[in-house]
């Protein structure tokens, strides 16, 4: 089984295009949108036949306001400023704040405050044009996003082995933390997309550390190649420095935009790009094999 | 008045219209101006105000330190932790530092009083100067999972900063948030006077910004909008606008002269003078829309 993540560090880069392209390209896989937060490969790949699942993870504090006798105790305990106190003193639970500690719940004096478990979105299974797609969407200001990510990939792992596919390919969160971290774990591959920007060169490298600090192997593909040329052979250096393959790169093209707008994949949208995808395609699949061998 | 620059989705123009607002912020409002750098996972304004950084703090979170002296096995530390940060293994109590949210609640209910303070680092906050603009970011450490402990650190120091300079004029606060509208941005706008919301009119970006007004709307405070890559048919956006009364405030033209300034590292008002005249005015209209809110 190949698990390749398709990450930027940055947001923007063009993670959500590449992965809808290769989708469109490559077969029999399941297709993964791991970015909980602002999820947007479902635009591209429109999904139907939905299964739906709340996602209930964790526990919320809940103070009731009829036992709580404003002692205060809950409010320095709470080292995340969740505890707000009323004009009469007596205390509330700042829903969003809240994250789930229990530290609250066990001191209170007057068993005040209950701790039920807390819905923070849904995770979905669904089929699009391209086979069987697995996301999730996160309430807005919901926590346990790296939880979310892990249950997203065990239905993908789940579905892959029932369905007989041997390629999972995921859309990955921008950042560093928390989500990327845990759709790292038991990937084969990552590809980077990246931009030659201050920005996008910047947070290649942050993106390329993390991985490099849990040892996946990577590879680059530099997008809008391009807007900067200089910044563009500094990109393509960093990689030889730094045992990162490179697997080729896009030009700044509004066909890319116009795809988007279109809802299509860029190989389905055609235009002077559709064969530059397709070399990348192959490039990541090779990489991923030889991974593969590696190990 | 400390207004964040926010914006569901990454790569929209955030730190564009951040870094570029707190370029002009004094000449067109008046005002001294603290830029801080909220997305502190992939800092980026730095990259474009070039900042001379003059002082770096590390920025900790609290973990449990077990005095295997004192510590009777009881458990119920491993009881309590909902992160599962703390287990006991044959006889030894063990704590798995990266998974610990710092929330001391092991250390609250510890019935031996077993559980001291250390400390793990979260990353640091950079502090420095850009000609006028005072200068602020934190900067995550790579393999740690906590952002929004970090920025929650550098919106403290932003408080010191900012009570240090009292004797001087209050400057206004441009905080360029993370993207997203999870954790880390909820906790980089929740104490901003008001919110502007960088999108563009793809699907992509609306969708997004859906997102976004829905979850910031409930905060209750002032926001506007300003569209990046401006060109493409915008009628949804505009349409969304309306329905939740947001003023648009600038459209910033999808021009390849500004993406090109961008990949360079330069400024919008640099790109020319239109683009100048553009900024000038978005900083105007948004010191104006915000309600005077002066932090004492």
């Amino acid at each position: 089984m190949r698990e390749i993540i398709i990450l930027s560090g940055k947001g923007g880069a063009g993670k959500t295009s590449f992965t809808a392209a290769f989708a469109a390209l490559a077969k029999k896989k399941v297709v993964c949108d791991l970015d909980v937060d602002a999820p947007d490969l479902h635009i591209l790949l429109d999904p139907s036949d939905e299964a739906r699942e709340p996602f209930i993870s964790g526990n919320l504090a809940v103070i009731d306001q009829d036992v709580c006798d404003g002692c205060g105790i809950c409010k320095e305990t709470c080292r995340f400023d969740a505890v707000i106190a009323g004009p009469d003193g007596k205390c509330r639970i700042e829903e969003s704040r809240c994250e789930g500690c229990k530290a609250c719940v066990v001191l209170c004096p007057r068993q005040a405050i209950a701790f039920p478990p807390r819905t923070c979105g849904f995770s979905a299974v669904a089929s699009t044009r391209f086979g069987p797609l697995v996301h999730a969407r996160l309430d807005p200001g919901a926590e346990n996003s790296g939880r979310l990510v892990m249950l997203l990939k065990q239905k993908a792992r789940k579905l892959a082995e029932m369905e007989g596919l041997d390629l999972i390919l995921c859309d990955g969160a921008p950042g560093i933390a928390c989500p990327v971290i845990s759709a790292l774990s038991g990937a084969s591959l990552a590809v980077l997309v990246t931009e030659p920007t201050p920005s996008g060169s910047h947070d290649l490298k942050r993106v390329a550390d993390l991985c490099a600090h849990f040892k996946l192997p990577a590879g680059v593909i530099i997008n809008k190649a391009d807007l900067n040329p200089d910044e563009a052979a500094r990109i393509e250096d960093y990689c030889t420095r730094n045992g990162l393959a490179l697997l080729g790169h896009l030009p700044h093209h509004p066909d890319v935009t116009r795809a988007m707008v279109a809802r299509k994949t860029l190989p389905e949208y055609g235009g002077p790009l559709a064969d530059d995808i397709r070399r990348l395609w192959d490039a990541t699949i090779a990489l991923a094999d030889t991974s593969a061998k590696g190990k | 008045m400390r207004v964040s620059i926010a914006s569901g989705k990454g790569g929209t123009g955030k730190t564009t219209v951040s870094a570029a607002l707190a370029s002009i912020w004094t000449e067109a409002v008046g005002t001294p101006v603290v830029a801080v750098d909220c997305d502190v996972e992939e800092p980026n304004l730095h990259l474009f105000l070039r900042p001379l950084i003059t002082d770096t703090h590390i920025a900790n979170i609290e973990i449990p330190v077990i005095d295997v002296e004192r510590c009777t096995r009881c458990g119920s530390c491993r009881e309590i932790c909902q992160f599962a940060a703390i287990t006991i293994l044959g006889d030894t109590p063990m704590v798995f530092d990266e998974m610990c949210h710092g929330c001391g609640a092991c250390a609250a209910i510890c019935p031996f009083g077993a559980i001291g303070a250390g400390a793990r680092e979260l990353g640091r906050i950079e502090e420095g100067a850009a000609g006028a603009i005072t200068f602020l970011n934190g900067r995550l450490r790579v393999g740690e999972a906590m952002s929004p402990a970090l920025i929650r650190a550098v919106l403290a120091r932003l408080e010191a900063l900012l009570v240090e300079r009292e004797a001087e004029p209050a400057p206004d606060v441009i905080c360029d948030a993370p993207p997203g509208v999870s954790c880390p941005a909820g906790a980089a706008v929740s104490r901003s006077d008001a919110i502007v919301l960088v999108t563009e009119p793809t699907p992509f970006g609306i969708h997004d910004f859906r997102l976004a007004v829905d979850a910031f709307s409930p905060l209750g405070k002032p926001m506007a909008v300003v569209i990046n890559r401006s060109g493409l048919p915008a009628d949804e956006l505009e349409g969304i606008c309306r329905e939740a009364s947001l003023p648009i405030l600038a459209r910033i033209p999808d021009d390849r002269a500004v993406a090109e300034a961008y990949a360079r590292g330069r400024l919008l008002p640099e790109v020319s003078p239109a683009y100048r005249e553009l900024t000038l005015k978005l900083a105007k209209d948004v010191a104006s829309f915000v309600p005077e809110v002066r932090h004492a």
